[in-house]
This record gives C-alpha cells, sequence and structure tokens, in this order.
C-alpha cells in the first residue's frame, strides 16, 4: 500500500487524451490534404486558387461555367460520397470489432454487405431495376441479413463467436446465391450487376450525398450517446451490469447502428470491400493504447475510401479502376500484414 | 459514508435455462462487516453473488437493497451503492491500468459532469491501495496475473460504493498480496463502514479475516454465523467432502483446518 498522487494520475489521463487529440488532428490534416488532391486532380486540372474561387461562387458571384461545373457538379459529389461512405464503413466496422471483440466482425466479413449485394444482385437480374431502386434494395437486404443473423445466433444473447461464425456462413451462402443469379442471366445485366458487386464512386450523384449526410446526421448522436455504454461493455456483461450499464440495451442499440452505417454506405457505393475492416485495426494501431479510437476509425475510413478513389481515377494512365478493385487490393495486404504481426506477437489486434 | 446499506435476499431461487443452481436461498448480509462465502467448486457461490449483485435475474424470490427488489432499482442508481468484482472479467486489447480503473468511475460520471479531479483521486487512492501506482500507464495486457487481479480489485475499489462483493479476488496472488488485499478489504469495513462480501477458497484466511462467513453446498447454506461459532470439523466434512482437524490459529485465534487427506490419517488419529 503506497499512496499516489493525484496529479501523477491526472499527468497520465491527461498524455492519453493528447494522444488521441493528435492522432485526431493528424487524421483530419490528412483528409484536408487528400480533399485538396482530389478537387484539383483530374483530366482538367484545376489549381488551388481556382478551386476556392469556385467553391465561394454562389456566395460570391465570381463565376466560371466550366470550371464550376467541374468543381461543383463532378468533383465535390464525388469528394463528398467518398468521405461520407468511407466514414460510415469505417464506424459500422469498427463498433462490430469492438461490440464482438473480434478483428473478423466487420459488416464486410459476417455476410451483411454480402447480404447487400445478394439483393442489389436480384434487383438488376431477377426484377430489371436500375439506379436509386438497385441501392435501397441493397439497403433492405442488408437489413434483412443482419436479422437474420442476430435471430440465428441468438441463444438466451448473442454471443460474439456465434455472430461471427453465423455471418461467415451467411457470407459463404449469400455468395453462392449470387453466383446462381449470375448463372441466370444475361450478359448486360451481369454487367451492370459486377460493376455494383465491385463497389464504384464513378457514378456520384448530388442525391447520394445528401442521403447519407442525412442518415449520418441521424445515426451520430445515437452513436454518441450509446458509444460511452462501450466504457463498460469492453470489460464483459458481468462488470458492464456491474457498472450500470444497459446491457442489452446498449448492444442491440450499437449493432442497429453500426447495421444501418454499412447498410446505408453499401446502398450508396457499393459493397466496397475492405474498407469497414480495416479502418478500426488502423486507428487502434494510431492509438496505441490511448483509447478505444471510434471517431478516429470514421476518419480513417473516411481518408481510407478517399486515397483509394484518388488511386483508381489516376495511378493508371488512361483507365479508370474501380474503388473496390484498388481497396480490396489495399484491405489483402492488410490482412496479411496483420496475420503476420499476430502471428509473431501471437494474438490478433 | 457510513448510512450502512442493507443487502439482503429471501426466498432467492437462481438458475440458468431450466438448470436451478441456488434454492430458496435467505440470507442477510451483515451491515459494516466482512462476509465471507465458502464452499465446494461449482456449489453456486458466484450464482448467489450474480443474484445479490442484480447481474443474473431471481426466477423466484428476490435479492433486496434497503428494502427494495434490487432488480427493479434502476441500474445506475444500484452502481453508485454497491461495487461488484465479477470472477473472470475481460480487459480489452491495449487499454492501459489507469484507464481501466477509471472505468470504475462510469456510475459516477453523467453526460454533463465527465472527469473531474474527484474522479482522479478516486483513481489514485485505488491504484494506491492496491499496489499499482507505478504501473499506471502500462497496458493491462502485459502485466502479470497477480498485478492484473489487482487491477481489476482497483476498478471496484475506485467505484467507490459502499457496499462491495469480490468473486475470487485472491485468485492468482502470491500470499503476501493475498494477506494485504484481505486487509485492504479490513481497512474499508473498519475504517469505512463499508460492507464486503468475498468469496475465498483459503479457509484459513477466511476465518482469520471473517465478520460473518457462510458455508455453502449445492446451492444452499449450510451454515453462517462467526466462524469461531460454525467452523467445525463436521462442518467442513459437510461442505467439502473432506476430513480434517480444526486448530486454532496461533495469531488470530480462529479456527484454523488442516486437511487431512487418504496418505495421512494414521498420523492425524493419532
Ligand atoms: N453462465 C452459466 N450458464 C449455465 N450454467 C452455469 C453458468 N455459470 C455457472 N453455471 C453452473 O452453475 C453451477 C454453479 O456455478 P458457480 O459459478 O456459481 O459455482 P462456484 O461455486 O462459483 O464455483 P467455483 O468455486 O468453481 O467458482 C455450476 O454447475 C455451473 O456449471
Ligand atoms: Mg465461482
Amino acid at each position: 500500500m503506497t499512496a499516489i498522487d493525484t496529479s501523477y494520475i491526472a499527468g497520465v489521463r491527461r498524455q492519453r487524451e493528447s494522444k488521441s487529440r493528435r492522432v485526431t488532428l493528424g487524421l483530419v490534416l490528412a483528409l484536408v490534404l487528400a480533399s485538396a488532391a482530389a478537387l484539383t486532380l483530374g483530366d482538367f486540372p484545376v489549381p488551388p486558387e481556382e478551386i476556392i474561387r469556385s467553391l465561394f461562387s454562389p456566395l460570391t458571384g465570381l463565376t466560371n461555367k466550366g470550371v464550376d461545373f467541374i468543381v461543383l457538379q463532378v468533383r465535390v459529389p464525388r469528394l463528398f460520397l467518398a468521405l461520407l461512405s468511407g466514414a460510415a464503413f469505417g464506424l459500422s466496422g469498427i463498433i462490430f470489432q469492438t461490440l464482438l471483440r473480434n478483428p473478423l466482425a466487420s459488416p464486410d466479413i459476417i455476410g451483411i454487405a454480402h447480404g447487400a449485394s445478394a439483393a442489389a444482385v436480384f434487383c438488376i437480374i431477377v426484377l430489371g431495376w436500375t439506379g436509386l431502386a438497385v441501392s435501397l434494395g441493397a439497403f433492405a437486404g442488408a437489413l434483412l441479413t443482419a436479422f437474420a443473423i442476430y435471430i440465428l445466433a441468438w441463444r438466451n444473447g448473442v454471443t460474439a463467436y456465434r455472430v461471427v461464425l453465423i455471418g461467415i456462413g451467411a457470407a459463404a451462402m449469400l455468395s453462392a446465391v449470387i453466383s446462381y443469379l449470375f448463372t441466370r442471366a444475361r450478359l448486360f445485366e451481369v454487367q451492370q450487376a459486377m460493376a455494383w458487386l465491385v463497389g464504384s464512386l464513378n457514378a456520384a450523384r448530388p442525391g447520394d450525398s445528401i442521403v447519407l449526410a442525412a442518415m449520418l446526421v441521424v445515426t451520430l448522436p445515437l452513436l454518441i450517446i450509446l458509444v460511452r455504454g462501450l466504457d463498460g461493455l469492453e470489460l464483459g456483461d458481468d462488470t458492464a451490469h456491474a457498472l450500470g450499464t444497459r446491457v442489452e440495451q446498449t448492444r442491440l442499440g450499437l449493432m442497429i447502428a453500426g447495421v444501418a452505417l454499412a447498410a446505408f454506405a453499401t446502398a450508396a457505393v457499393g459493397p466496397v470491400g475492405f474498407v469497414a475492416f480495416v479502418s478500426g485495426p488502423i486507428a487502434r494501431r494510431l492509438m496505441g493504447g490511448a483509447g478505444r479510437g471510434i471517431p478516429q476509425a470514421g476518419l480513417v475510413g473516411a481518408l481510407v475510401m478517399l486515397v483509394s478513389d484518388l488511386l483508381a481515377q489516376h495511378a493508371l494512365p488512361n483507365m479508370q479502376l474501380p474503388t473496390g478493385v484498388v481497396t480490396g487490393g489495399f484491405g489483402a495486404v492488410f490482412l496479411l500484414w496483420l496475420l503476420v504481426v499476430s502471428g509473431r506477437s501471437g494474438r490478433v489486434n | 459514508m457510513t448510512q450502512n446499506h442493507q443487502l439482503m435476499a429471501a426466498g432467492l431461487h437462481l438458475g440458468y435455462a431450466d438448470r436451478e443452481i441456488v434454492s430458496d436461498l435467505n440470507l442477510n448480509v451483515p451491515a459494516g462487516k466482512l462476509t465471507v462465502i465458502v464452499g465446494a467448486n461449482a456449489c453456486g457461490k458466484s450464482t448467489l453473488l450474480r443474484g445479490l449483485a442484480r447481474l443474473l435475474t431471481p426466477t423466484k424470490g428476490a435479492a433486496y437493497l434497503d428494502g427494495k427488489p434490487i432488480h427493479q432499482m434502476p441500474t445506475r442508481e444500484v452502481a453508485t451503492l454497491l461495487g461488484v468484482l465479477p470472477q473472470s472479467p475481460i480487459a480489452p486489447d491495449a487499454i492501459t491500468v489507469a484507464d481501466l480503473v477509471g472505468r470504475g468511475r462510469y456510475p459516477h460520471q453523467g453526460w454533463f459532469r465527465r472527469w473531474t479531479p474527484e474522479d482522479d483521486a478516486a483513481v489514485a487512492e485505488a491504484l494506491g491501495a492496491t499496489d499499482m501506482g507505478e504501473l499506471a500507464d502500462r497496458p493491462v495486457d502485459e502485466l502479470s496475473g497477480g498485478q492484473r487481479q489487482r487491477v481489476w480489485i482497483a476498478m471496484a475499489l475506485a467505484q467507490q460504493t459502499d457496499l462491495l462483493l469480490l468473486d475470487e479476488p485472491t485468485t492468482f496472488l502470491d500470499i503476501n498480496h493475498q494477506v494485504e488485499v484481505l486487509d485492504l478489504l479490513t481497512d474499508l469495513v473498519k475504517e469505512r463502514g463499508r460492507t464486503v462480501v468475498v468469496v475465498l477458497h483459503d479457509l484459513n484466511l477466511a476465518c482469520r479475516y471473517a465478520d460473518h462467513i457462510v458455508a455453502m453446498k449445492s446451492g444452499k447454506i449450510v451454515t453462517e454465523g462467526r466462524p469461531v461459532d460454525v467452523m467445525t470439523e463436521a462442518v467442513v466434512r459437510e461442505v467439502f467432502g473432506m476430513t480434517s482437524r480444526i486448530v486454532v490459529d496461533p495469531i488470530s485465534d480462529t479456527p484454523m483446518i488442516v486437511p487431512i487427506g487418504r496418505h495421512h490419517v494414521e498420523k492425524a488419529v493419532a
């Protein structure tokens, strides 16, 4: 028994808080730079001062039709869509990974993205839908799959392990459904469905961002309220309960928020692979024990999405790749790295 | 601090799925005292503790805190009065000692009242009491089993509740730290008038430190009372199915249980 100085403990806590602030600030800075690059780069390069003029042109009246069209109608919507969908994927991923205590438990691994995909392919091939209707179908598919996984995993409460196993099973089954649908389709429909499946920001319309932004405005306050419950939930159900957390309500609320984020993002840009999966672990590593890194994972998600989209557009001369191809490559490398690192230290994450 | 809160169970039934573990149990936890629960593995000690602490919903009967059924009280309010250390809590990856101990402040922090000097003081006091001060900024998953156990005790202490229930807080601890933890709990009881309930496996330490001992078998209380009054060779045989000799602890004059076992029967009888 030794007396500990309160100011020492306060110092340790402040160190943790300032590390967390530094990480957040660094990520925001990186996002600003990447956003500037996204607005500048392209077949028609726009210098920074022109971008600033154009962004403020609705207020100042200093217009330049050609440039304004490219900046305001093409690049800004695409930028917003990348930032919002990336943040939604990142948040959704880390919520599931934290709740289920497993870095594999992101929505793009445990079947939720597959549910959205199967529904979208069904809408395109069987129902002959296009555009927004497909997005709505994908959204419904994601919710339905999440619900089914939850029900199947329920046995006097849900355990992480069962959700992950059943989710991976569901993912495999839904992939089979997609393959089957392809065998029944005509070539044109297959092309259309494939384009959707890879996930892309090429078809960014202002409306997509607005729907996503509205949904983030609804979900984020809910998240901010519920995330504090993780203080207890992270320590196991009994400890959480003992600390006065409303265990089942908090967990269900967080799952609903996570599913909604994944479903909306997938509906908007398609199942862009691995963004949800990599964001949480990257944020955690950056934080290095200074916190759970939930907001930071949202920022990492936005950054990964934006940088991947930049690479997809500009890495190869004369050719645009779908964003999902780049994130897929990035995710595969990351997964290997995670396996190597965890193999060395004996644990994952 | 000394407005003693009253914890009791009346006709309490507890179980998992359709298996009943604790049946029709009545218990009055003496306020301002150290109560120790002993019993064989799987007899239902943890289950009882979880029931008393509203972590497990009773199938029949109830546990009462200050006369109110504890399950119907707002869980946050209960958490400011009653702290619990479960048998196997989980530490998140990479969390630091100070962060984990700080989680014990959760019930005291609301929407607008986040982190205060009072919280820092509670964490500092808990870390000091458990000898964990130097490790405050170390990741929990780099600690030894015993150090980890003390972090969890510190977390429960940081909650600063009048009632404290601890499930086997001394497992993984070396003999010195076991005694230190029990001394610490005794301080809480004697100096601050707290009410403490602990599950222990070491009968001799249990007898030495308990003001009130509760011996359980198959989900029922076999006997309870002051260790000198209730810990007899017959009780040990009934509860643990083991023959023993009881001698007087030379330090504290409390009962000391000397197990006999198969290989030493002759000598013990002689
Ligand atoms: N979550 C659970 N689900 C189902 N059965 C359980 C659960 N927890 C405990 N049990 C069962 O309840 C019985 C009593 O368990 P309990 O944990 O209360 O024992 P205990 O007295 O604390 O034992 P120990 O000394 O080993 O900690 C055991 O038979 C155990 O198998
Ligand atoms: Mg137990």
